[in-house]
């Protein structure tokens, strides 16, 4: 989950990283109260998950209560980069003497956490990277021995700070560290790490991911929007505990196992078509998770065609055959539904579906061939919507239920 | 010959008592693993169909000689419980678990790299050895023994990539599944090294998908130590960057953990690549063509 910039800037405070004070509102009036209390000037922030808030006018300087008013105002419900502001956060403007960049990321390679530390910040990291590849030092941290004063000191002189701060910076990082750890973080990323006229150090902004997996652990962190997808669907799917991911085709998705639905994706855009969505029903599905991940799937207008993927281990086909009969006994898909079950009960659920005498169902024996088969009808949808869809496949009779 | 499951290996199963770790144990037992023992604290004395169960691996180990654990628990307890096993002196410990904490996951690792033990998984299938041994949850009716190694990400991807080759008349000498989290005990690198030391393994195919850069790393080893033909697959062609694509190590960020730039990688080093499962059992049988006529001279 990505947290918003407030959001990870309380878990900084709540370990002592230090940050502006700051106030979060979801109103002009909330805003101001807010400026009032962080005193002027202050700095009315737009809170979205996407960089280059300052140049779309979402961050901007309020000298009094009236300017703070106006900002407010002019920078909730503005989008930027499709994304609608909802939240600002209103913190003490902070005067720039220099610029850092700080961040501990899971280093995947290595399997162990790798702090950065940059002398330069305020850009993205490739930036700074690529600008000057020697202002950036990276070290590793074995999670056992945790973070100690050497992985400070070998970043702080293999980055260059400036040597009066190398202990404030120093501490920070400590600080960073124990977020990264006790919040169960993926990233904890700190850029611009200022220092400010007086030689302070400051967090001033924040962009902290936390591991999905261990929100068990922080109850308070799972209760959070975060600043993730506005989309409708992902949020019905969310809710239902349906791992879905939107795409922008008209082919929608459904199969077991994150490889196999990821494969089918590919094979689908590989015969010309595209897919509307990742749906990955997950291992040992009963009929009832099926039913509503149909469900998910339909209630993207822009889908004219579904394809079920399915080679059962854990999941059994003939359970998929009854949530995709209950689906259409509830929900009446207005759609074609292309069918493939391979796997464990694959016998028994291709047996329900013809049974079942389902309208526009038809089943295909290899993965590759139903590929095909979804994207001609998806495409046969847009031009003309047949009355009568091609009988040679059918499963059953395109009779109306019963 | 087969890798890491076999005749030999005797399953403790951490979890037995569990809906799901009960099922699975006694499927891997009807297929002819030697289910020796299970574990589930508090419940030791009891027996799960004639396995007995013990309320530590220690008290397992000690009682059933057991050296293979495969653990079922719950995320919250799975780290713990791999380090039980590892205490107890279980050589080969696969988890099945999917979930585990990330910065749990990256304890767990750390720590057994001070020791022999050797993790496979989290968050996979397990390891079949088709007419030897099955621990874990892959569906083995679909496979039969021969010299095909399989080593893969994704379950489910297995079966179909699987079930291709099967078409195609192959067996498998062992399937490994290594895992989609962020962090698996065991890397492509480790597995593909058995392989290329098994004498039953004459073809190694290599299922991957987008997400870190494992199979980059794959490809420079393979370059450098593998004299056997391997063939790789990459799932996630078309996926958008910046969403997890359901397991937890499947994401493109940035401009890393493309399947494009993992085809290139390993097509570099003159691994071929099919963009399909069905294309990959094609070049499978091309390659095993190949080696067997360039072998036989």
């Amino acid at each position: 989950m990505d947290l918003l910039e407030y959001q990870g800037k309380q878990l900084f405070a709540k370990h002592g990283v230090p940050v502006p004070d700051g106030r979060p509102a979801k109103s002009v009036d909330e805003a101001v109260q807010a400026a009032e209390a962080v005193g002027y000037p202050n700095v009315i922030k737009a809170q979205v998950q996407v960089g280059g808030r300052g140049k779309a006018g979402g961050i901007k300087l309020a000298n009094d209560t009236a300017q703070a008013r106006e900002h407010a105002g002019a920078i909730l419900g503005m989008a930027i980069k499709g994304h609608t502001v909802h939240e600002l956060w209103v913190e003490a403007a902070s005067d720039i003497d220099e610029e850092y960049y700080a961040a501990f990321v899971f280093d995947r390679s290595a399997k162990k956490p790798m702090a950065m530390l940059s002398r330069m910040g305020g850009m993205d990291v490739e930036a700074i990277v690529e600008t000057d590849p020697g202002a950036m030092c990276k070290v590793h941290v074995d999670p056992l021995i945790g973070f100690q004063g050497f992985h400070a000191r070998r970043l702080a002189y293999g980055a260059g700070i400036a040597t009066d701060v190398i202990r404030p910076v120093g501490a920070l990082l400590a600080k960073l560290y124990e977020t990264f750890v006790s919040e169960d973080a993926m990233l904890v990323e700190v850029n611009p790490l200022l220092v400010t006229g007086d030689r302070k150090v400051l967090a001033l902004d924040a962009k902290v991911t936390l591991d999905d997996s261990a929100l068990y652990r922080h109850p308070k962190s799972a209760e959070l929007q975060g600043g993730g997808s506005e989309d409708p669907q992902e949020q019905l799917a969310r809710e239902r505990g349906l791992t879905y991911v939107k795409l922008d085709g008209n082919v929608g998705i459904l199969g077991n196992g994150a490889g196999l639905v990821m494969s089918t994706l590919d094979v689908v855009a590989q015969v010309g078509g595209k897919p509307a969505n990742f749906l990955d029903a997950g291992g040992g599905s009963k009929a009832e998770a099926i039913t509503q991940a149909v469900d998910v799937i339909l209630s993207d207008e822009k889908v004219t065609a579904v394809l079920f993927n399915i080679f059962g281990g854990i999941t059994r086909c003939d359970e998929v055959a009854k949530g995709l009969i209950e689906a259409f006994d509830q929900i009446s898909p207005q759609v074609p539904f292309v069918v493939r079950l391979d796997g464990t009960n694959d016998k028994e659920g291709r047996v329900l579906l013809a049974e079942a005498e389902l309208p526009n169902v038809y089943t295909e024996a290899t993965m590759l061939g139903a590929a095909k088969k979804v994207v001609k009808l998806a495409a046969g949808a847009v031009e003309a919507k047949p009355e009568v869809e091609q009988p040679s496949q059918n499963v059953g009779p395109s009779a109306p239920q019963g | 010959m087969s890798v890491l499951v076999g005749e030999d290996t005797r399953l403790c199963v951490s979890g037995i008592t569990g809906r799901e770790g009960s099922f699975h144990a006694m499927n891997n037992r009807a297929y002819g693993t030697q289910v020796v023992s299970g574990v589930t604290p508090g419940k030791g004395g009891q027996d799960v169909e004639g396995v007995p169960v013990f309320n530590t691996f220690h008290d397992a180990v000690e009682g059933t000689g057991a050296n293979t654990a495969m653990v079922f628990v719950p995320p919250r307890f799975a780290a713990d419980s791999i380090l039980e096993a590892e205490d107890a002196g279980i050589e080969l410990i696969i988890a099945i678990t999917e979930g585990i904490p990330a910065h749990d996951e990256l304890k767990v690792y750390n720590h057994l790299q001070r020791g022999s033990a050797r993790l496979v998984g989290p968050n996979c299938p397990g390891i079949l050895s088709p007419e030897k041994a099955n621990v874990g949850i892959i569906p083995a009716s679909f496979f039969n023994a021969g010299n095909v190694g399989v080593v893969s990400r994704s379950g489910t991807l297995t079966y179909q990539i699987g079930n291709e080759l099967a078409r195609r008349g192959f067996g498998n000498s062992s399937i490994v599944g290594i895992g989609g989290d962020p962090v698996p005990g065991s890397s492509f690198i480790d597995i593909i090294e058995l392989f290329e030391a098994d004498s039953e393994t004459e073809l190694i195919v290599l299922s991957g998908e987008i997400g870190g850069n494992a199979e980059e790393e794959a490809a420079e080893y393979i370059a450098e130590h593998v004299t056997k033909p391997v063939v790789a697959y990459i799932a996630g062609f078309t996926a958008p960057p910046g969403k997890t694509m359901g397991h937890a190590g499947a994401i493109v960020s940035g401009s890393s953990g493309t399947a494009t730039a993992k085809a290139e990688a390993l097509e570099s080093k003159g691994v071929r690549v099919g963009r399909t499962p069905t294309e990959v059992a094609g070049i499978a049988a091309e390659a095993l063509d190949a080696y067997s006529s360039a072998s036989a001279q």
